[in-house]
């Protein structure tokens, strides 16, 4: 197992003013490492932070306080070439793949743009990597001087998967990468992803809301809920023995792909009202939905503590 | 149960520089009050295409629903409605959640306007009860402080809850007919499952029949009544739900099953996936069109189409294997049966 970080995140806050009363506070003092070659998933409730922590981390949002190191160096601090370096070096795969197409170029061209940018390849070799990228994801060469619109919502995400490799970066943030592709096209995809890793030693942090995907992909897993990271186990770990109440409930609602277990199984319900980032209350956030929740829960926020080892959680039961 | 809607022989292409893309070749099926028809397939194959189609939003040019298409709505010929009527069967009737959520929200209109303007033309509220009950529906949806939240805009939303603004706008109406394409994608288990029950509820209360385009079969296992599964532009087996995933039949609906993800599988391990690209639409092939990716092709497969077979009153399969003179196969190991 390579130990080296290759990102470090420490306490990192970003919010959004949304009014002059109103601060939302998307991701509020979350820390974790990600190390050379390795995936870090990332699960929680829609709307608790991922996407802005992945982007914040990326430097495409500037972070409200705490910091974020690529190789040992703040980003926030990077220029000139430093700066090109890293922005070549590590790359989004968008949640939204409708809106994150330019819908005036052609597919050739989004994947190429990287390329351009960094002058990574012309003429022949241009066009030979965009067929090579294609293929790749599962399309054709004919794709290549089509346009957006005329692709189905899966077809559209492995364009963005497509781009995203292009400059052979070493670090990609997977944002629901997978999402809006049917099943088998996921599994060319995932398994894409883990051999890509083997072969070049990439490192992702890979959002999805499809647990037994992230499970299979991920050496280690986070959970977050409304700013907080929660919980952060080695993947196995996670799923067989998950610590945090709304870990918990997160893997009892996994839907089964089997119509009879689907009739008769219990899932946890979570029950009270969902609890808002803007101008959130002290305390855990989960507590006004969690029922093991305890006076303290509601006063003073727990930290992230390694309650066995590589096994960390937040929560005022441990 | 009362047949709503009815699909005949529906064919869409679109006309491109490159020539015609057949995206829908010949689709055809019934949808019952109160049942929900989950569509299934590999992408690409024509399934949000179908259900534009229903409410006619498929652009065109380049897109061109051929004469010979039916949509049959209460025994009324959707395809050939006029405007005025399309207006009152869209989100009134019909209502529709899209698979991409920030395309069909306006960026430019705060969120509470946008699920407020569809209650004041359908169910004839004014604006300040529109804005009261868009509130409500936020809140049903599950988004906290929705008081707050309707006076923001859609780039101020995470990506699953502008899918639940979606929502929130379809269901605003009390639609007859709910056609869901990918409507959970973007949320976490919990919320997606507080989604199904909202669905489900809606259903038992008015009889609401609901068309659900996803990928994730256990959403699927979970609130369909019956399962079609489309391939390259075609329907190729439907059944009850039971049957489809305990008496599968057609070798692509294997292949799909044999490709769901689970829990127990072996960290990192190469996942199952089925070979080659489905064809060519530019081009369809003469025969079954998943003829080039299966394991079973015998040489009639690539030179024709096979007609339906009906295995029972509810599962239709088409497939040569099924041809009384076909060599018997048996589906793969652990396909068919229990999971
Ligand atoms: N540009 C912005 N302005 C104001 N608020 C924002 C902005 N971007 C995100 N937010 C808010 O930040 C919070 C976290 O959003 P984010 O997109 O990171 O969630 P997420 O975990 O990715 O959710 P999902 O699973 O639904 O994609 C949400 O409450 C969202 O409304
Ligand atoms: N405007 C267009 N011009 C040309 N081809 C198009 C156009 N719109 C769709 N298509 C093609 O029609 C086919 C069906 O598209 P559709 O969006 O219905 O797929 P889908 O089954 O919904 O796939 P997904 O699961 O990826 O959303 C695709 O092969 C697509 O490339
Ligand atoms: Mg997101
Ligand atoms: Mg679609």
């Amino acid at each position: 197992m390579m130990n080296e970080n290759l990102i470090e995140v420490k306490n990192l806050k970003k919010y959004f003013k949304i009014s002059k009363h109103d601060i939302l506070k998307a991701v509020d003092n979350v820390s974790f490492n990600i190390r050379k070659g390795e995936t870090l998933g990332l699960v929680g409730e829609s709307g608790c932070g991922k996407t802005t922590c992945g982007r914040t981390v990326l430097g495409l949002y500037e972070a409200t306080d705490g910091e974020i190191l690529f190789k040992g160096k703040d980003i926030s601090k990077l220029r000139g070439n430093e700066k090109k370096e890293f922005t070549k070096n590590a790359q989004i795969i968008f949640q939204d793949p409708y809106a994150s197409l330019d819908a005036r170029m052609t597919v050739g061209d989004i994947i190429a743009e990287g390329i351009d940018i960094h002058n990574l390849h012309t003429g022949k070799e241009r066009t030979e990597k965009i067929y090579e990228l294609l293929s790749l994801v599962g399309l054709n060469k004919e794709h290549a001087s089509r346009f957006p619109h005329e692709f189905s919502g899966g077809q559209r995400q492995r364009i963005g998967i497509a781009r995203a490799l292009a400059v052979e970066p070493e670090f990609i943030v997977c944002d629901e990468p997978i999402s809006a592709l049917d099943v088998s096209i996921q599994a060319q995809v995932v398994n894409l992803l883990i051999n890509l890793q083997r072969n070049l030693g990439l490192t992702y942090l890979f959002i999805a809301h499809d647990l037994s995907m992230v499970k299979h992909i991920s050496d280690r897993v986070g959970v977050m809920y409304l700013g907080n990271l929660v919980e952060l186990a080695s993947s196995g770990v996670l799923y067989d023995k998950p610590l945090h109440p709304y870990t918990q409930a997160l893997l009892s609602a996994i839907p089964i792909p089997d119509p009879d277990v689907s009739r008769t199984r219990k899932r946890i319900m979570l029950e009270g009202e969902v609890p808002s980032p803007i101008n959130p209350k002290p305390g855990c956030r989960f507590a006004p939905r969690c029922k093991y929740a305890k006076p303290i829960c509601k006063e003073v926020d727990p930290v992230l503590k390694e309650v066995e080892k590589d096994h960390f959680v937040s929560c005022h039961l441990y | 149960m009362g047949k709503l809607l009815e699909v005949k022989d529906l064919r869409v292409s679109f006309h491109t520089y490159a020539g015609e893309v057949k995206a829908v070749r010949g689709v055809s099926f019934e949808l019952n009050e109160g049942e929900t028809l989950a569509i299934v397939g590999e992408s690409g194959c024509g399934k949000s295409i179908t259900s534009k189609s229903i409410l006619r939003l498929i652009p065109s040019p380049p897109g061109d629903i051929k004469k010979e298409s039916q949509i049959l709505y209460k025994d009324k010929d959707i395809l050939k409605m006029n405007e005025k009527e399309l207006r009152m069967l869209r989100g009134g009737e019909i209502s529709m959640i899209f698979q991409d959520p920030m395309t069909s929200l306006n960026p430019t209109m705060k969120i509470g306007k946008q699920i407020a303007e569809n209650l004041i033309v359908h169910r004839g509220m004014n604006k300040k009860e529109a804005i009261k009950e868009a509130v409500k529906m936020l809140q049903m949806v599950g988004i906290p402080n929705a008081q707050e939240r309707v006076n923001q805009y859609p780039h101020q939303f995470s990506g699953g809850m502008r899918q639940r603004v979606m929502i929130a706008i379809a269901l605003a109406c009390n639609p007859k007919i709910l056609i869901a394409d990918e409507p959970t994608t973007a949320l976490d288990v919990t919320i997606q499952a507080q989604i199904m029950d909202l669905m489900k509820e809606l259903q038992n209360n008015l009889g609401t029949a609901i068309i659900l385009i996803t990928h994730d079969l256990g959403v699927v296992a979970s609130i369909a009544h019956r399962i079609q599964v489309m391939y390259a532009g075609m329907v190729v087996e439907r059944g009850t739900t039971d049957e489809i995933f305990y008496n599968p039949k057609h070798p692509y609906t294997w292949a799909l099953l044999k490709s769901v993800p689970r829990l127990e599988t072996k960290h990192k391990d190469t996942l199952y996936s089925i070979k080659g690209t489905p064809p060519d639409l530019l081009k369809p092939p003469v025969g079954c069109p998943f003829a080039s990716r299966c394991e079973y092709c015998m040489e009639i497969c690539k030179e024709q189409m096979p007609k339906p077979t009906k295995i029972s009153d509810t599962q239709e399969v088409s497939c040569f294997l099924l041809h009384p003179n076909a060599p018997k196969v048996e589906p793969p190991q652990g396909i068919g049966g229990k999971l």
